[in-house]
């Protein structure tokens, strides 16, 4: 069974992503699937891998930035080779790892090899059947790069992969917003996918992957410099920048079925808003109101739980991108602008969506 | 200082488009309008060009004859000149095929900055401005939410959902904008008219130097299988089971990245 490469999408902290370990399961599909880290692996990561199904894994060696130029330097010799696979056991556990040098990156030929770099040397290293790069930013670019270095054909966004008849992988990309399904194969070279996260639910496979760790040299290509800041995000967004707003209605019942409501708000990252009979009813302050005596809100997502959709209150949230709507009557008005409108009880969803957006959360 | 501006000519009504024989779009069946997302270019490039003396924007457009619209909108939007590379052999071009042609052309124009937008309406691949940057060898600065220039230098901000990250790099570079970036102006009458005496020149592959074989549907190095049209999701669904309407949202909620 031949390789597939999976790139391992990490948080800040160094913490595995649910979409990381969604590729490990698309990988399976396709074959063996091997996990690719652009740092230093720790026992913490190499478990979460394992768990998810990966056989091998291959990582840079630790503090890559200012040893890797004068090891290379000393023994030029075994700089590209691959080191012999260790055991687990042996790999301590780093320092948070520096995803991207928040502090003094450099541009040029003397910076620490990218993740791009390290495909390349893999890819002509295994000959795998597959690379798969979760589709990201910073995803993209390293397939757009990849692509180029290996002359491959590159399918990007894909929202599912599956082993074509002569096992080389189909991608399924949804085109033209969504309207149509196209299935694609790469017919040169290595194909190079980027799968979107939420193509695949991870499944746990339990594998004791075999850890490499690989030395490549970076590319003289410069790259740009990146300065990260965290920034600072208030737990609730105020109202009218909101990206999400979580608003209730009459619907909802009472103050304390609210208090549900707002913690699916905390739970999506959004801001908590009432219609016009929440506020009078004191379930919301006055300034979460939301409609034509209260606040005008642009969301992405407006989540409408228990309001029938006025004109008033519509008047507050049309320009909302994309609408969820919970509610008991099928006539009311705010189905009519709604993505998704799911007729049943609020009380009764939003606690079962709640359990179901953390168990989501928690991988 | 010389701005490229990537363009592209898309369907304007999704609804419209169909496919031909070989599985590519019916570019000429439908009408087309100057991509949403390279308005935004065109914006960031006047705007550089508003604070900074001699600089010069080209609009670059590849394409059928009819791409020449898209260029008279960024013209009109405020471009210096345009040029189209127009090519019966470019018919079918995948990504890597587009970024070739377009590298050779802005090596051709000659480029302190390259800006595009993100991703185009109709393919969406987003790849092609960093595939420009890895053939032309300078460093990308994808996904920009605020471009600024200093004097050597190209500075863009971006929003990865959890970190805000600042990035810097020395000119020559290839940036993208996303449509956070500014609103792009309305275009006033004279400047639409004056965009009509504007120079646009046509170049051909072989202008570029490129072979006709290494570019079009034959040299593609990815293959459409099959194209359906999925039946759209009921946009109600019954909730009288909360276990199943919560998962039916979360996936919803998935789909569209609000998780």
């Amino acid at each position: 069974m031949r390789k597939v490469l999976t790139l391992v999408d990490r948080e800040r902290d160094g913490a595995v992503r649910r979409s990381a370990c969604a590729l490990l399961t698309i990988a399976r599909r396709l074959g063996e699937p091997v996990a690719v880290v652009d740092g230093p692996a720790d026992p913490e990561l190499i478990k979460t891998l394992g768990h998810f199904g990966a056989s091998e894994i291959y990582c840079l060696p630790e503090s890559t930035h200012a040893d890797s130029r004068i090891e290379s330097a000393e023994s030029a010799e075994s700089a590209e080779s691959v080191r012999g696979p260790q055991s687990s056991a042996s790999t301590t556990a780093a320092e948070p790892l520096p995803l991207l040098d928040s502090a003094a990156a450099t541009s040029g030929s003397d910076s620490a090899p990218t993740a791009t770099d390290l495909l390349h040397h893999l890819a002509i290293l295994l000959d795998p059947a597959a690379i798969l790069i979760t589709a990201g930013y910073r995803g993209q670019e390293t397939a757009a790069r990849l692509a180029i270095r290996l002359d491959s054909g590159i399918i990007t966004n894909a929202v599912d992969v599956r082993p074509g008849p002569d096992n080389t992988p189909i991608a399924v990309q949804r085109c033209l917003a969504g309207s149509y399904l196209v299935e694609s194969t790469v017919v040169r070279g290595v194909p190079v996918i980027t799968v979107r996260p939420e193509a695949a639910r991870p499944e746990p496979f339990r594998a004791t992957p075999a850890v490499h760790t690989v030395r490549v040299d970076p590319s003289p290509n410069p790259v740009p410099s990146v300065a990260a800041t965290p920034e600072p995000r208030p737990d609730r967004p105020p109202l009218d920048q909101a990206d999400i707003v979580v608003a209730g209605g009459r619907g909802i019942g009472s103050r304390a079925a609210f208090a549900v409501l707002a913690e699916v708000a905390d739970a999506l990252g959004g801001a908590v808003a009432g219609s016009h009979t929440a506020a009078e009813l004191g379930w919301v302050p006055q300034e979460a109101r939301v409609g034509l005596t209260g606040k005008t809100v642009h969301p992405r997502l407006y989540f409408a739980c228990g309001i029938s959709g006025s004109v008033r209150h519509r008047a507050g949230m049309q320009e909302a991108k994309t609408v969820v709507a919970i509610g008991d009557d099928p006539a009311a008005p705010i189905f009519h602008l709604a993505d998704l409108g799911v007729l049943g009880d609020a009380r009764t969803i939003l606690p079962a969506l709640l359990a179901e957006i953390r168990n989501r959360k928690a991988l | 200082m010389k701005i490229v501006v990537l363009t592209k000519h898309v369907p304007q009504a999704i609804g419209e488009v169909s496919f031909a024989q070989d599985l590519t779009m019916d570019r000429a069946a439908v009408r087309c309008r100057l991509e949403d997302s390279d308005e935004y270019a065109v914006e960031q490039a006047t705007r550089v060009a508003a604070r900074r003396l001699d600089v010069q924007v080209t609009a670059l457009t590849m394409g059928p004859s009819g791409a020449v619209a898209a260029l008279r909108s960024a013209l009109a939007l405020g471009a210096d000149e345009g040029v189209h590379v127009l090519d019966d052999a470019l018919h079918g071009c995948d990504a890597p095929a587009t970024s070739l042609v377009l590298a050779a052309a802005c090596r051709r124009l000659g480029f302190d900055l390259i800006i595009c937008g993100t991703a185009s309406a109709d393919g969406a691949m987003s790849v092609v401005p960093p595939m420009l940057a890895e053939r032309l060898a300078v460093p990308a600065l994808c996904y920009c939410d605020w471009l600024g220039t200093a004097e050597d230098a190209v500075l863009g901000r971006r929003d990865d959902g959890t970190i805000l990250e600042e990035l810097t790099a020395a000119m020559p570079a290839v940036v993208s904008v996303t449509d956070r970036s500014g609103e792009p102006r309305y275009p006033r009458f004279e400047a639409v008219a004056e965009a009509r005496h504007k120079l646009i020149r046509t170049w051909s592959l072989a202008e570029l130097g490129i072979d006709a074989a290494h570019v079009g549907l034959s040299a593609a190095a990815t293959a459409v299988r099959r194209i359906t049209r999925p039946d759209p999701q009921p946009a109600t669904v019954s909730g009288s089971d909360p276990q199943a309407a919560a998962v039916r949202i979360a996936d919803f909620l998935t789909e569209r990245q609000f998780l």
